[in-house]
């Protein structure tokens, strides 16, 4: 079963609930996503590791039911 | 993960400096992914060795738990899990790959 971009928002909000989440649908099939997720926790983690937060969050779903997110992070920019 | 499987992918992480474990191979990639990575290496002129997990279940599901990565493709330089699709085109359009590879000493063009 394909998950609904509310879904992973969701998910991703469970997790990090001050992130500022984008999510698009890159084909509108439900399969294929990309997200950018903004949040404090990332910072000071290396890329890898932001992402393995996120790919947590989804609680194993990654790799399963979601097939393809491709993944931006990024910490919010100071004094906006 | 079994013993073993374990073993036979750290082996062969262990026996090249560039691995990329990818669907297919450099060839014929047969995910959009895998090749979007071998595309990024080749760009780069880096001499690396792939691990085509479509023929290998144990270590096609075996890696994902070996480097707490849940997809596939997943790059390996030096023993060290660099990261997949996303963060490989990432780092190679913020330059931050090339200078990476410099500081593992690897050959790039």
């Amino acid at each position: 079963m394909p998950m609904s971009a509310k879904e992973i928002e969701d998910l991703i909000l469970k997790s990090f609930p001050d992130a500022i989440i984008k999510i698009d649908d890159l084909r509108g099939d439900g399969d294929h996503y990309a997200a950018y997720v903004e949040s404090k926790e990332f910072e000071g983690k290396t890329m890898v590791k932001q992402h393995q937060m996120v790919y947590d969050a989804l609680e194993g779903r990654m790799g399963n039911e979601l097939h393809a997110l491709a993944l931006n992070t990024s910490v919010p920019k100071k004094g906006v | 993960m079994l013993d073993n499987t374990k073993i036979k992918i750290e082996t062969l992480i262990n026996e090249s400096e560039v691995m990329l474990f990818m669907k297919g191979t450099p060839a014929m990639p047969q995910c959009g992914f895998s090749a979007a990575v071998v595309g990024v290496l080749n760009h780069m002129g880096i001499d690396f060795q792939s691990t085509n997990v479509l023929q290998d279940q144990e270590v096609r599901e075996g890696i994902k738990e070996f480097s707490n990565w849940p997809t596939i493709p997943q790059l390996y330089v030096k023993k060290e899990f660099v990261g997949g699709c996303d963060i490989i085109r990432e780092m190679h359009e913020n330059g931050e790959l090339s200078n990476f590879f410099e500081e593992k000493g690897i050959k790039t063009n």
